[in-house]
């Protein structure tokens, strides 16, 4: 009993000393950076949704956000296929993960990384392997609130 | 003969040959010139990464067996080790030898564990050449343990690289080279550690019970050693250990440095420097091996860690267990007497001095190992 007690303590020295060692991701220029990027894309966005208006002037706009969306997540998948994305994410971190881009990358990079195991095995089991969690979290929202939405 | 975890040799295992393959980004590294084989891209050839390391660590195997200048036929046992799960690279790179293949697994301090099997099964005169070797490759390594590779995320500053190489060497009873004269195995120790992006922190301790050990078992210190090399701890796990070791009453001088914290520039953008099985296997078949061979070096302590963590048990909450084996490595009695005029500064930081060789023998180089790439 004292000896657990005692390499519980000598663990919780050891962690705290090295959580102090460790260095610590600079806040303010992550940040920055990753605004920077993400308002890339967003602007990128509103620029294709305006250009789609523009040239389809008889859309429903409701439309035209779907057809935007669908041109973000090909442009992402491609500069994931091509390896520019990766790059994109390690300069940006959360810019380029929270846009739908990073959805779009999230589920291509899998399906290119697992594509020896096969079509089955291992493009289509594994596609999901990081998108999955959003999905079942939008999943069970979209429920949580359609629930709220009938008793109201 | 023995005392609590270190044998020491009698026979003194020679090992007669060395060899290294690495991928592009390795040889641009610190120790780039010191390379036997530099790979054109990571693919070597291959469809998939896990080939390409298979077939890496068969060039190995080979070339190590050809640098020792005996035959095939000659070997009595290949002990080899990977990261992938079942050791697949290993296993399958033994399916192609015809001698017998023995699967060790000390996640990256394979390359110790497997030269200090080979020594006391040498040294007990039980067989006579056995080949050692192990290997890894960075996208076969950030499949398993991490995410795939096109995903944009971004790596914190603990997280390591793993190096894309292989390293093999031949050990026999007899013969010239430099020899194998202790070898301290090393108990599984876990301070708690459950950060996967900070393997350093988590081996730092083992290395310490190891080097402890080590000490304490041959009575020598590190002023004995011209070189104390630590295998993947990376610059904070480093930093860790020398902390470590002061607690201890051992200060840690020059002398000492890590494979890892050496492996890469310092605009590789790698953070805390190399990790995986081959970087320590492919600095000691490389750099360490030759200036042993020229007797730059007499006495070298190796001693590389090993996080023996797996995805499903650090994601079960289980916290990361580190293993570190020790190997004495001395030069051979017939270079021992030989004057090195840097001998008095040779224990000046390797990293200073890796920078300015490479300066000076990358442009000969470059051309003679580009010829010696095979595809």
């Amino acid at each position: 009993m004292d000896k657990s007690m005692d390499i519980k303590k000598r663990n919780e020295m050891y962690n705290n000393y090295v959580q102090a060692k460790i260095p610590k991701t600079k806040a303010w220029p992550s940040l920055f950076y990753s605004f920077l990027v993400g308002g890339i894309i967003c602007c990128i966005g509103q620029g294709i949704n305006d250009l789609i208006l523009l040239w389809f002037p008889n859309m429903a706009e409701q439309s035209a956000w779907a057809y935007t969306l669908i041109v973000l997540i090909f442009i992402a998948s491609f500069l994931t296929g091509i390896g520019v994305y990766d790059k994109i994410g390690k300069f940006a971190g959360g810019g380029s993960i929270v846009p739908i881009t990073g959805f779009s990358n999230s589920i291509t990079s899998p399906a290119l990384e697992y594509k020896h195991e096969g079509i089955i095995y291992g493009i289509c089991v594994k596609m999901f392997t990081i998108a999955g969690p959003v999905i079942v979290s939008g999943v069970v929202a979209s429920f949580i609130v359609g629930l709220i939405y009938l008793f109201i | 003969m023995y005392t609590n975890q270190t044998v020491i040799f009698k026979n003194k295992p020679v090992i007669i040959g060395s060899y290294s393959i690495v991928g592009p980004k390795e040889w641009k590294g610190n120790f780039g010139p010191y390379f036997n084989y530099v790979m054109k891209d990571d693919c070597f050839g291959e469809k998939s990464y896990e080939k390409a390391e298979m077939k890496m660590l068969k060039t190995a195997i080979v070339g190590a067996i050809e640098d020792a200048k005996i035959k095939a036929s000659d070997v009595n046992l290949l002990l080899s080790g990977d990261l992938l799960n079942q050791i697949i690279s290993s296993s399958y790179a033994a399916r192609d030898f015809d001698f017998a293949f023995l699967g060790l697994f000390g996640a990256c301090s394979t390359m110790a564990e497997s030269m200090a099997v080979a020594a006391s099964i040498i040294d007990g005169k039980e067989f006579d050449t056995i080949v050692c070797s192990t290997g890894s490759h960075f996208s076969t390594a950030e499949r398993q343990f991490r995410f795939p590779l096109e995903l944009g995320n971004q790596r914190p500053p603990t997280s390591q690289w793993t190096v894309t190489g292989a390293g093999a060497c031949v050990i026999s009873s007899k013969g010239v080279g430099p020899r194998i004269t202790m070898a301290t195995f090393g108990k599984v120790i876990d301070f708690g550690v459950n950060d996967v992006n900070d393997m350093g922190a988590a081996m730092a301790p083992a290395a310490m019970d190891t080097m402890l050990a080590h000490f304490r078992d041959t009575k020598t210190t590190p002023d004995d050693y011209d070189l104390i090399v630590t295998g993947d701890l990376g610059k904070l796990g480093s930093e860790i250990l020398i902390d470590l070791m002061e607690d201890q009453g051992i200060k840690l001088g020059l002398n000492y440095n890590d494979c890892g914290q050496m492996y890469y520039t310092r605009n590789q953008n790698t953070f805390s420097g190399g990790s995986g099985c081959g970087c320590s296997a492919t600095v000691l078949n490389s750099f360490i091996m030759k200036k042993l061979r020229s007797g730059e070096y007499k006495k070298v302590l190796f001693m590389p860690t090993g996080a023996l963590m797996s995805t499903t048990a650090t994601q079960q909450g289980e916290t990361i267990p580190g293993v570190c084996h020790a190997i004495v490595l001395e030069c051979d009695e017939s270079v021992k007497n030989i004057k090195i005029s840097q001998t008095s500064n040779r224990n000046v930081k390797n990293k200073k001095e890796e920078k300015t060789n490479r300066t000076s023998i990358s442009k000969s180089n470059e051309k003679n190992i580009k010829s010696n790439r095979l595809n």
